[in-house]
């Protein structure tokens, strides 16, 4: 039952958008019969606008220090490559730097330009297009679209809101570790009955059961798990990828520091450590060698910083790659340099690369997807170019 | 389709209530709005300006704790402190009882509604201290009782209002030529609220505004601040000398002044820009996420020529057909469901006013979080998603039910029957299917649940 609505409700609205249903994998019965091989994928969205300059400093800069006279205080040394120095709140995440596990892409932004806007800066970040388009769902989505033999469980999307990037045509987990549905068989089937006739009810009802382990007290209130919501959300999340699943997104916040960014920086940055040493020891060393940790985030912030020790809304941000998987202790990217000149409308830094080509990378080498694929169906308008060799 | 009293109070109210009678006509649903707010009056909430007098304690204790000699005096400010915390945080959680209890036993309805919507139009939050929880006292100072005059009064009211100054960093933002940056070199500008303005508050994202214009309208907001013992202040040493030029118009001269920031909120409120922004996201909020283009441009067009006054635009809402076709469309956010859900079974007064916080908690608080709606907590300034997928998931409807299952029990323990509570909670709008399954089940535990969840009560 649980299926067969799952699939209905798919083939509906892969319809609704005008796909071809025959040349959909998710239709052909055969792809039962595939896996979505070994490799796994994390991708965690930073929301707010996070301050790459602050996060992978650049010491090496001339300009730096003038730029940003009170941020760049603390920790004065390029300890990265000679030229970049990591933010000292990451403190916990160099042994995987010193292992090759951790690298960055700098300078990187999406399509966005201009207008500075969080809300339509993450639409496009999760979107993966150059306008966005609500209908065509979220880049990751149409990324499991071309996996062959994936099932809801393939993907998962955790925590209490929607993750949009995972929104789509395929069908995909969405949950929260502290979610739980139970229900007595009879009543159960009566819900089935009530939701039937709606069909966006329906198919949540559904996933919903299919997601929940059932043990529960059918008569409990609904309560928070203990612990932080952050490794809660690692822990569960590392906890389906020792099983079928293969990709997971998750969001943090916290990264929009317009003000005492000393302490509001700090502060989202030990909880991404702590996501991603969560993840790393619940996976185990086998699991790690096979998984690629991504971050992005929907724009990066001024170059200088502003009158209250923060940073208003850029342009150029930076990528985290971490795990296993990774070839890390590297600084990628195109730096442009932080003279007035070389700044992005005089202010932010000029992006030199798209987020969605070092993406568009990461999945060709995780996810198997082909270049065609993702030129043009997941990312339209990015040209992959030669291959960066982020993965090993 | 023509005005329904039912519909009028699911759809533009809190829902039906075996107490209090539907609207009769759309007129009287504006109508209301101008007379007293009885639901205010029945269930106080703390205004901000006693709620700032917890601000001005605080103060007082940081700096005590700053200039004290011994380690031991210092302990006691701290313990004094974290009391002073707790103490807030446990009557903001008695506020939001008091706030439940409106929806629940409203007779205006549409009243409630429009201060949430409203409220998160303007949202704002405390990010430090005791300001934490000062949520509900902005909303009745700023918002609740603008909710029917004009736009740019209600925009001036909340976007001056200490909490959104705090909570989109304008009091640490100052003019780069004032009197304060001479000292301070440091000191400077800070764009969070006059973006927030001109893309969430007025203009809309898509509206004719540019870096240059956000940086102009930063530049004029900075006299703009608030202390605690006074809350909103103008403070002329931190203001950056004029002109500014927002939108192509200039505003001020050299002497910085509050009322050049007046002018250029009114300004920003007459634009035609906001008038459409204000009226799509008013019939988005109330009809449905795909709004009909016509009612868009019916409701636009009369807050253009009332010049924003709000008891008007409302008023072209619902007198238009395509507000009230009789299909329900929008998932009731969270709070909004569990609310309703509290009306239909007219929960008494008595099982929430003096009842120990943790169990307004547990009923209440630790469950919204879990269908994804913190309660005033939502991740920026842009409010609560009206896109009813961001309430469908999986997730979230796990803890609907779940609450749908057990609250009902244990807030009304002498728990109605479900047949009659069916009719209770959705007048016309049941369905066969959920008639039938109400009428089979075993318990009525169950059947109260089954409403509950039911598609036909979480739409509206």
């Amino acid at each position: 039952m649980a299926d067969k609505l799952t699939r209905r409700q798919v083939l509906n609205r892969s319809m609704a958008l005008g796909c071809s249903v025959a040349a959909s994998p998710l239709w052909t019965p055969v792809s039962l019969a595939q896996t979505p091989g070994e490799n796994r994928l994390v991708v965690i969205i930073l929301r707010g606008g996070m301050d790459a300059i602050d996060v992978i400093r650049p010491f090496g800069d001339p300009n730096y220090r003038l730029a940003r006279p009170t941020l760049s205080a603390g920790a004065p040394r390029a300890d990265l490559d000679g030229f970049f120095g990591l933010h000292p709140a990451f403190d916990d995440l160099m042994p995987l730097w010193n292992k090759g596990e951790l690298a960055f892409v700098h300078a990187v932004a999406t399509p966005y330009r201009n207008k500075r806007s969080h809300f339509d800066g993450q639409d496009l970040l999760e979107g993966g297009l150059l306008a966005h388009d609500a209908a065509r769902g979220g880049w990751l989505n149409r990324a499991l679209q071309m996996v062959p033999g994936a099932q809801m469980r393939t993907g998962f999307g955790l925590g209490q809101g929607v993750q949009r990037v995972l929104v789509g045509a395929a069908p995909v987990a969405h949950w929260a570790p502290d979610a739980d549905l139970s229900l007595a068989p009879q009543t159960l089937e009566r819900a089935r009955r009530v939701m039937s006739e709606d069909p966006a009810f329906a198919a949540a009802f559904t996933q919903a059961v299919t997601l929940s382990t059932g043990n529960g007290d059918p008569n409990r209130m609904p309560e928070q798990g203990k612990g932080q919501a952050h490794v809660n959300i690692a822990r569960y999340a590392a906890e389906q990828m020792r099983g079928d699943t293969r990709v997971v997104a998750f969001s943090l916040n916290g990264w929009d520091t317009h003000r005492d960014q000393p302490l509001g920086l700090a502060r989202a940055a030990a909880q991404l450590t702590q996501a991603i040493l969560t993840l790393r020891q619940e996976l185990g060393p086998h699991v790690w060698d096979k998984t690629t940790i991504v971050t992005m985030s929907e724009f990066g912030r001024t170059v200088a910083e502003n009158g209250s020790k923060g940073t208003d809304h850029g342009t150029g941000g930076a990528m985290i790659l971490a795990g296993g998987a990774v070839r890390g202790r590297r600084v990628l990217g195109t730096w442009p340099g932080l003279a007035e000149a070389q700044l992005f409308q005089r202010r932010d830094l000029l992006p030199t690369a798209d987020v969605r080509e070092t993406t568009a990378w990461v999945l060709r080498s995780t996810l198997g997807i082909n270049t065609s694929d993702l030129e043009r169906s997941i990312f339209p308008g990015v040209q992959l170019g030669s291959d960066p060799g982020l993965l090993l | 389709m023509a005005f329904s009293p039912e519909l009028a109070d699911i759809r533009f109210g809190c829902g039906l209530s075996p107490v209090h009678a539907s609207p009769e006509t759309a007129g009287a649903m504006v109508d209301d709005l101008l007379q007293a707010d009885v639901a205010a009056q029945a269930f106080p909430i703390e205004t901000f300006p006693a709620f700032r007098s917890r601000l001005v304690d605080q103060k007082r204790l940081a700096r005590a704790m700053r200039q004290a000699g011994t380690p031991a005096l210092q302990a006691e400010l701290k313990i004094q402190n974290r009391a002073l915390n707790k103490q807030t945080r446990h009557e903001s959680i008695t506020w939001f009882g008091q706030a439940l209890l409106r929806w629940t036993h409203t007779p205006q309805g549409f009243r409630e509604r429009l201060v949430h919507f409203w409220s998160d139009h303007f949202t704002a939050q405390g990010k430090r201290g005791a300001m934490i929880h000062g949520g509900l006292p902005y909303q009745e100072e700023a918002i609740r009782p603008h909710i029917a005059s004009r736009f740019e009064d209600l925009l001036i009211a909340a976007v001056t209002h200490p909490l959104m100054v705090h909570y989109l960093d304008q009091r640490s933002s100052i003019g780069p030529g004032s009197e304060i940056a001479k000292k301070k070199p440091m000191a400077g500008l800070n764009e969070n609220l006059a973006r927030e303005v001109m893309e969430l508050h007025t203009l809309g994202v898509g509206g004719p505004y540019e870096q240059a214009d956000v940086r102009q309208l930063a530049e004029l907001f900075t006299g703009i601040g608030y202390v605690p013992h006074k809350g909103f202040i103008y403070r002329a040493k931190a203001a950056e000398p004029g002109p500014e030029v927002v939108l192509g118009k200039s505003y001020g001269g050299a002497q910085a002044r509050f009322g050049d920031i007046r002018a250029v909120l009114r300004d920003l409120a007459r634009h035609p820009a906001t008038a459409e922004h204000v009226a799509k996201k008013l019939v988005v909020h109330f009809v449905s996420d795909t709004p009909p283009p016509d009612l868009v441009k019916h409701v636009a067009a009369r807050y253009r020529q009332t010049g924003g006054t709000l008891s008007e635009v409302y008023r072209a809402l619902l007198e238009h057909p395509q507000a009230w076709e009789p299909d329900l469309q929008n998932v009731k956010p969270p709070f909004d469901y569990v609310a309703s859900a509290c009306r239909a079974l007219a929960l008494s007064s008595g099982r929430v006013i003096g009842v120990k916080s943790g169990r307004l908690k547990r009923m209440f608080l630790g469950p919204l979080k879990l269908m994804g709606q913190p309660w005033l907590r939502p991740a920026g300034p842009d409010g609560w998603p009206e896109d009813d997928g961001d309430w469908l998931s999986p997730q979230g409807q796990a803890a609907r039910i779940g609450w749908a299952m057990s609250a009902p029990a244990r807030l009304t323990p002498d728990l109605v029957d479900p047949r009659l509570f069916l009719d209770q909670a959705l007048g016309p709008y049941v369905s066969r299917v959920l008639r039938r399954e109400v009428y089979g089940a075993e318990t009525r535990t169950d059947g109260v649940g089954l409403v509950l969840m039911s598609p036909d009560f979480q739409r509206r």
